[in-house]
């Protein structure tokens, strides 16, 4: 087996007494495509924001592409592969979504010409369904475009491991089917993929592995079957 | 307008000013473009932080002060000529927009705005204890001799305000194209999302920390030479913090030439009344048009010009500029 892409050990993060990260491991290999769920308010995105550098852990390591990242900040992460869209959509908001989509595509360290930025954002936009959408100011958006605008501007960076904060949420379900297709084509295209997503037939049928936070700890890990069919998991999450 | 249209614009402008000292004989003239070149300065400089990437300092008169300080001290101590004054004022006030910004902008927004209050009041202390500047009571400023090409003083000093206006405005508008003001942009709607997109916040704003300070000091460094007297009360007087931030809000934010004309617009206005009524009138209505202004025109004036479709701005495209932030 290859090095793992993304190892995450033993990291714990508190807020004041507050403990909601409890010393979680998690590896992740390059191409996986790996989903985390858990019951809200479990970790998942504080999981998120230590892995992608908005938080930091207090304890344990974050070891990317076989370097410590844990203390650089989250720009460099991204500039190393790691990109994240946000569950409640951050999109700038005095920008048109194509000038959204050029920010990552500036700042992402891969030097491409302009000619070449536009047309990467033209296919990132053409896959996301969003461009028609190119000139309008990303205020003007509805909930789903900016949705789907979060995804592609993680996109843009041209990531090697993507991770997916509750992407779906609001989506319908034929919009589900595309931003499903969209990522298998990307893992296929051989970026490494995170699922957060409480649409449990979408991340079960998306993921090879599957882990279940519950209150800041792993309690099971394995095949999507697996874990559905895990008692805990069932009782802290499913509410059986 | 791409930057063969600014700079013969801005030539332009240099020859007309430097004609001027020439062919108007009023004094009065110099004395009030003077004031309105400077403020179009500082409210240049002021958006550089505050506009581009939303970061207020209520502190520009600190930075204006030093820059009269830092001329009237190598003035004294070295008789160094006003170019000198004014390129060492620039160079002290990158150093002391980033030393502030290292202190304060890793903590966002309002700190930032709280810090710079203070510094007002720690260097104007400091100004005011220091006897070889003159210290509270202030210092009296002999003018060498003028340069045998400018007619009158005042005519000279309005050309080196213009100068200053061409490079304040020069640089305001290389960054807000460039990959810096995008990056200021994208700290201003998100910080969060921004650095999470490459963006190196931090150093981004050091950046427009430093320009920013250069810009301010460098157009305090000619005023003790306009004034002829230097005073602490008067280089850190609060018109100079809130003027500058009134100006650019009032003429809108996004763009350079905003501030330009929220400066020439308020500056005009308020000499105005403060020849014809009183000064104190001339800050009230500073007040009432920012108000106005934030109230009914968020945009500014950039903004109602382009409601009415009088202004238009090409739209973004990515910028293929080497080593940008790496
Ligand atoms: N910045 C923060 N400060 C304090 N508490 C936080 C912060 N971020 C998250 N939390 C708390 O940590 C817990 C986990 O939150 P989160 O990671 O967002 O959960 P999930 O994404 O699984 O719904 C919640 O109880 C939340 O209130
Ligand atoms: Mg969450």
């Amino acid at each position: 087996m290859s090095a793992p892409l993304l190892k995450v050990e033993n990291v714990s993060k508190r807020f004041g007494g507050f403990t909601a990260l409890d010393s979680v491991h998690v590896s992740i290999n390059p191409g996986e495509r790996f989903g985390l769920i858990g019951p809200n308010g479990s970790g998942k995105t504080t999981l998120i924001n230590c892995i992608s550098g908005s938080l930091r852990n207090d304890t344990g390591s974050i070891v990317f592409g076989g370097e410590e990242i844990g203390k650089l900040p989250a720009y460099v992460r991204l500039r190393r592969g790691i990109a994240r869209s946000f569950q409640i959509p951050r999109p700038f908001r005095s920008m048109t979504v194509l000038e959204n989509l050029l920010i990552p595509i500036d700042f992402g360290g891969h030097g491409q010409s302009s000619r070449q930025a536009m047309d990467e954002v033209g296919v990132i936009l053409e896959k996301m369904g969003l461009a028609s959408k190119a000139d309008v100011m990303s205020s003007q958006l509805s909930q789903v475009e900016l949705r789907k605008m979060e995804l592609a501007r993680a996109m843009a960076a041209r990531p090697k491991l993507l991770i997916s904060d509750e992407a779906m949420a609001g989506l319908s379900s034929s919009e589900i089917d595309e931003v499903l297709a969209l990522l298998f084509k990307l893992n296929g295209e051989g970026i490494t993929i995170i699922m957060i997503e409480h649409i449990m037939h979408a991340v079960m049928r998306f993921s090879q592995r599957l882990v279940c936070l519950e209150a800041g700890r792993i309690i099971c890990e394995g095949t999507p079957q697996e874990v559905v069919g895990n008692a805990r998991v069932q009782e802290a999450y499913l509410g059986a | 307008m791409r930057w063969t249209g600014f700079w013969i614009g801005a030539a332009l402008f240099l020859v007309l000013a430097y004609a001027s000292t020439f062919m108007v004989t009023n004094t009065f003239f110099f004395f009030v473009g003077y004031v309105m070149l400077q403020f179009v300065v500082l409210a240049t400089a002021w958006n550089i932080l505050g506009g581009y990437a939303g970061y207020v300092n209520f502190g520009t008169s600190a930075f204006f002060g030093v820059g009269v300080y830092t001329a009237v001290a190598l003035f004294k101590a070295f008789a160094l000529p006003l170019p000198l004054q004014i390129l060492a004022a620039a160079v002290v006030g990158t150093a002391l927009g980033v030393a502030t910004g290292m202190m304060t902008l890793r903590l966002r927004g309002i700190f930032y705005s709280i810090a710079t209050v203070a510094l007002v009041i720690i260097l104007e202390t400091f100004v005011v204890n220091w006897k070889f500047v003159g210290g509270a009571a202030g210092i009296q400023i002999v003018r060498p001799s003028l340069p045998s090409f400018f007619p009158t003083y005042e005519g000279m000093l309005f050309v080196v305000a213009a100068v200053l206006v061409v490079i304040a405005v020069a640089v305001a508008r290389y960054v807000e194209g460039s990959w810096i003001g995008r990056g200021l942009r994208a700290i201003r709607d998100d910080e969060l999302a921004a650095e999470c997109s490459g963006v190196p916040t931090l150093r981004l704003k050091l950046i427009a920390c430093g320009i920013s300070g250069a810009l301010m000091c460098a157009i305090g460094a000619p005023n003790p030479m306009y004034q002829q007297f230097a005073i602490p009360g008067a280089a850190f007087e609060l018109p100079y913090s809130v003027s500058p931030l009134a100006m650019a809000l009032i003429g809108g934010t996004a763009h350079w030439i905003g501030p330009v004309l929220g400066a020439l617009l308020l500056s005009a206005t308020q000499q105005y009344l403060s020849v014809t009524i009183s000064s104190e009138l001339s800050l009230l209505a500073l007040g009432v048009m920012l108000v106005l202004f934030v109230i009914a025109a968020p945009e500014g004036l950039v903004g109602l010009l382009r409601k009415v479709g009088l202004f238009k701005t090409g739209t973004v495209r990515p910028s293929n500029e080497k080593g940008k932030g790496t």
